[in-house]
């Protein structure tokens, strides 16, 4: 039997006291990795790593590989297996059975069953900021432990997208139903998961790291041996660090001089249109309630008197696409075939003297009230060109600047503003992301990211109802096409950009995410060629 | 000795004392702020209504009046509980202690630089005060000085990011490394460079020319006449005999810079991305984290009184005088 002396014993703590003060942990410090290593660079500050009650791409990310969902979505949003090897839908629509694999295990190596599927989908409808995901969920029933049937009060035609990758993390029941309050639990920092990579490491505001689970159910897969995602501060640092090569993935890439920069760096490729399913839409929103606006020729005007082209390409370099209405381009339900609003001031000053805005003597007919998101760069860029833009049809705009989220959120939610500017997203299906803002039942005080315009329309309201239980595509198109006619022409918001996430990868790295979700699904494809 | 471990014990309380203020203090100013936690966190959610939001409030205590928070607070704390992250959902000792050893790590290493090479060159050109050398000192002192200290990181970071990149310009360590410790040793070492140069640069400045000042007016007294009449050569009466004297007013500033040191370590940390106290303290006041914020200013009070004892007590070892007091 070996002995350590005293002098090793010594070094020993001195090494371990040295790898405390440097902030790392000794256990990754002992391990190397034989495969693959991504680096993805992020200014997304993650919270916890469970998106079962966290939404934000902070938390989906490292979600979407840590947990693994019933299904996954393919590039055309079809519904693909994952923990599901099956599933079939009732003929009446209200119901789906999901056929697990019966060879998935969490990373606690206790199997994967029906039982933690029906937790997980419950914990989502009751938790989940995004009510309208799950709110048909009556109960999910266990017939065996590798069945479970999704019970819907009403046809879901977002059910099979709500349960893939990043919105459906599938929890251990052994873990999280403890009856600890999940939203707080603890294991939401030091999960146990059921994908692709496990945690090895979580330092909010610093790094992420997640190492291959080698009894993953997928034989093949994942490719990568490591990924790392690192946090930065700012787009700035970000893109410093992806220049030197020190990042192998930036996802977020927006900002036209950004993207220029990072193309110029050799080796580096850097394509358009990454994650669509995010949707993400800048617009400009109007209390329709408030006396000022509630004649929606006057919101007409306005829109008439922005140039949408100016603001896409010459305040923003031509990164962003122009915004047409509720529902980005990337979804297979948006309809092109909406008023476009192209600048035309002679007709804005025509509709606000037809609303009985006449001009008084210093050219003045009305003055409003800008409030806007902190923290979106694209937002504020946009703020300061409406100023003067408004100006010419006579709209004197006084720019009210919050300092921080909580200020603007509760001007927004109180409805104690005129026009507010903000990023708005879609996620993946209009049922998600969509409804939510403009349904007459979801103007509810004290809520932001609800319908804050005060809109109500019944025919909305109704075309929306429709399409929210309408399981043909086509069908469904056609309700989504009549309501984004309608919404654009009420305009209870003048609908500006969308954003053009641009994905940067080193040469090094093989088969980058392409799909809706991009860097938010499960990276089971993805490699990084060895150095 | 005995003396010496009463006053060490005197302060000790006083310090315990000053603690207790210093947390009535900044929980009632942080109080006093605008802005709501539960709005934050329910913002970070991905948004709440108005149930959800009292369901947080009930759950951090934060529906309760300010005394009775401050109650809670204060008996937890003397416990060693100082509360769970708003925003995190850890416990702030935890995070804390996660992120004090990268601040210590900074500020000490800053420190030691700007008094090693500030002495240094104030004793250098102290020797011959009207000299080109002394002049070059004073103007590049002034200079480093005369600098905030964000620009001086910025331009360090352009520098050593873009033009010349042989530094690592954000975080603590290479997280594609793999080695034992003193790769990994080695590593932090060289990403602790630039934080440290920057924050460093300032107070070297003010140590070169408080040195130089002062050893210039020990250089003059009587006793060194005397040593160099005796016929001591110029390096033992300038290191042994003078520099002795001539460290103490350098010690008493060094001690009473040390919140400065911690203030400056936070807009360095933030430039940097060096992971300790300062980018926590950020992320605690945009997120209005009460807990977190609470703890560390609780933390970087303790440092800096700790700091003044340590500063009382070098007193004692560099004048010996002062040992029977």
């Amino acid at each position: 039997m070996m002995h350590a002396t005293r002098r090793q014993m010594i070094q020993g703590a001195a090494f371990g006291a040295a790898g405390s003060l440097f902030g790392f942990p000794m256990h990754v410090a002992a391990q190397a990795a034989k495969g693959g290593l991504l680096v993805i660079g992020t200014t997304q500050r993650a919270r916890h790593l469970n998106s079962a009650v966290q939404s934000g791409i902070a938390t989906m990310s490292p979600s979407a590989q840590i947990y693994a969902s019933p299904l996954r979505m393919s590039a055309d949003y079809k519904p693909m297996p994952y923990l599901a090897e099956r599933w079939e839908l009732s003929a009446d629509n209200r119901s789906v059975r999901l056929n697990l694999r019966k060879d998935a295990v969490f990373h606690d190596g206790k199997p994967i069953t029906a039982e933690d599927v029906k937790f997980s989908l419950e914990t989502i409808r009751d938790n989940h900021p995004f009510r309208s995901m799950y709110a048909p969920l009556n109960a999910v029933t266990v017939s065996d432990p590798h069945t479970a049937v999704v019970r819907l009060s009403e046809p879901h035609p977002a059910l099979l997208l709500a349960m893939s990758t990043s919105l459906t993390p599938i929890l251990p029941k052994h873990i999280f139903g403890d009856g600890t309050d999940v939203k707080v639990h603890p294991r939401n920092t030091n999960p146990i998961g059921s994908g692709p990579f496990r945690l090895i490491e979580f330092k909010p505001g610093e790094v992420i790291v997640l190492d291959r689970f080698d009894r993953f159910f997928m034989k093949d897969a994942p490719s990568l041996e490591r990924i790392i995602i690192r946090e930065f501060k700012d787009p700035a640092s970000l893109l410093l660090a992806f220049e030197r090569g020190e990042v192998d993935l930036y996802s977020g890439l927006v900002d036209a001089r950004d993207i220029a920069r990072a193309r110029k760096v050799p080796g580096v490729t850097v394509k358009a249109g990454s994650a669509p399913a995010l949707g993400a839409l800048v617009w400009l929103a109007f209390n329709t309630k408030s006396p000022k606006l509630a004649d929606k020729r006057v919101r007409q005007a306005i829109n008439y008197a922005i140039d949408k082209k100016m603001i896409v390409d010459t305040l923003l370099g031509g990164m962003p696409r122009r915004a047409t209405g509720p529902i980005a381009s990337g979804s297979p339900f948006y309809s092109a075939n909406v008023e476009r609003y192209d600048l035309n001031l002679a007709k804005a000053a025509q509709l606000l003297d037809a609303a009985g805005l006449k001009a008084g003597a210093n050219g003045v007919r009305m003055s409003l009230d800008l409030d806007s998101a902190p923290g979106v760069s694209d937002v504020r860029v946009t703020q300061e060109y409406i100023k003067p833009a408004l100006a010419k049809v006579g709209i004197e705009v006084n720019l009210r600047q919050s300092p921080d989220f909580p200020t603007w959120a509760r001007r927004v939610w109180s409805y104690q503003f005129d026009m507010t500017m903000d990023s708005v997203w879609n996620w993946g299906d209009p049922v998600i992301g969509v409804h939510r803002t403009w349904l007459s039942s979801n103007i509810r005080p004290g809520v932001i990211w609800s319908n804050t315009q005060q809109y109500a329309n019944p025919k909305v309201d109704e075309l929306l109802a429709a399409a929210g239980r309408e399981m043909d595509v086509k069908k469904r198109k056609a309700f989504y096409d009549e309501f984004q006619r309608i919404v654009v022409d009420d305009c209870p918001a003048a609908f500006l950009l969308e954003a053009n996430y641009h994905q940067g990868a080193h040469g090094r790295v093989k088969s980058p995410p392409v799909g809706i979700w991009g860097i938010n699904d499960a990276l089971l494809e993805t490699s990084v060629a060895k150095s | 000795m005995y003396r010496t471990l009463w006053a060490v014990a005197r302060r000790l309380g006083l310090a315990a004392g000053l603690v207790l203020a210093v947390l009535a203090v900044n929980f009632t100013l942080i109080h006093a702020a605008p802005g709501d936690p539960a709005m934050v966190i329910a913002g970070e959610m991905g948004g709440s209504d108005e149930a959800a939001m009292a369901e947080i409030r009930k759950a951090y205590g934060l529906d309760r009046p300010l005394p009775a928070q401050f109650v809670t607070y204060l008996s937890r704390s003397l416990h060693g509980d100082l509360g769970r992250s708003y925003l995190l959902n850890r416990p702030v000792l935890e995070l804390i202690l996660d992120r004090i050893g990268p601040t210590i790590l900074l500020v000490f290493t800053a420190l030691l630089a700007a008094i090693t090479i500030g002495t240094l060159l104030g004793v250098l050109a102290s020797r011959k005060p009207d000299s080109i050398f002394s002049g070059v000192v004073t103007v590049t002192s002034l200079v480093g000085y005369a600098m905030p200290v964000f620009w001086t990181a910025i331009l360090l970071v352009i520098l050593f990011g873009k033009v010349w990149p042989v530094l690592p310009i954000a975080g603590m360590r290479d997280v594609r490394l793999y080695g034992g410790l003193w790769v990994r040793t080695l590593d932090v070492l060289h990403h602790l460079v630039l934080p440290a140069a920057t924050l460093a640069i300032v107070y070297v400045a003010q140590y070169s020319r408080l040195a130089r000042t002062s050893m210039l007016e020990v250089l003059g007294s009587d006793y060194i006449r005397t040593a160099r009449a005796k016929g001591l050569g110029e390096g033992p009466v300038v290191f042994k005999h003078a520099l002795r004297n001539a460290l103490m007013p350098i010690v008493t500033i060094a001690g009473l810079q040390f919140g400065h040191l911690i203030s400056g370590a936070l807009l360095v940390e933030t430039v940097f991305s060096w992971p300790g106290m300062g980018t926590l303290a950020l992320e605690s006041i945009l997120g209005r984290d009460y807990p977190v914020l609470l703890g560390i200013l609780t933390f970087s009070a303790i440092l800096v009184i700790v700091a003044n004892l340590l500063t009382d007590l070098s007193y004692r070892w560099l004048d010996p005088r002062l040992r029977g007091r």
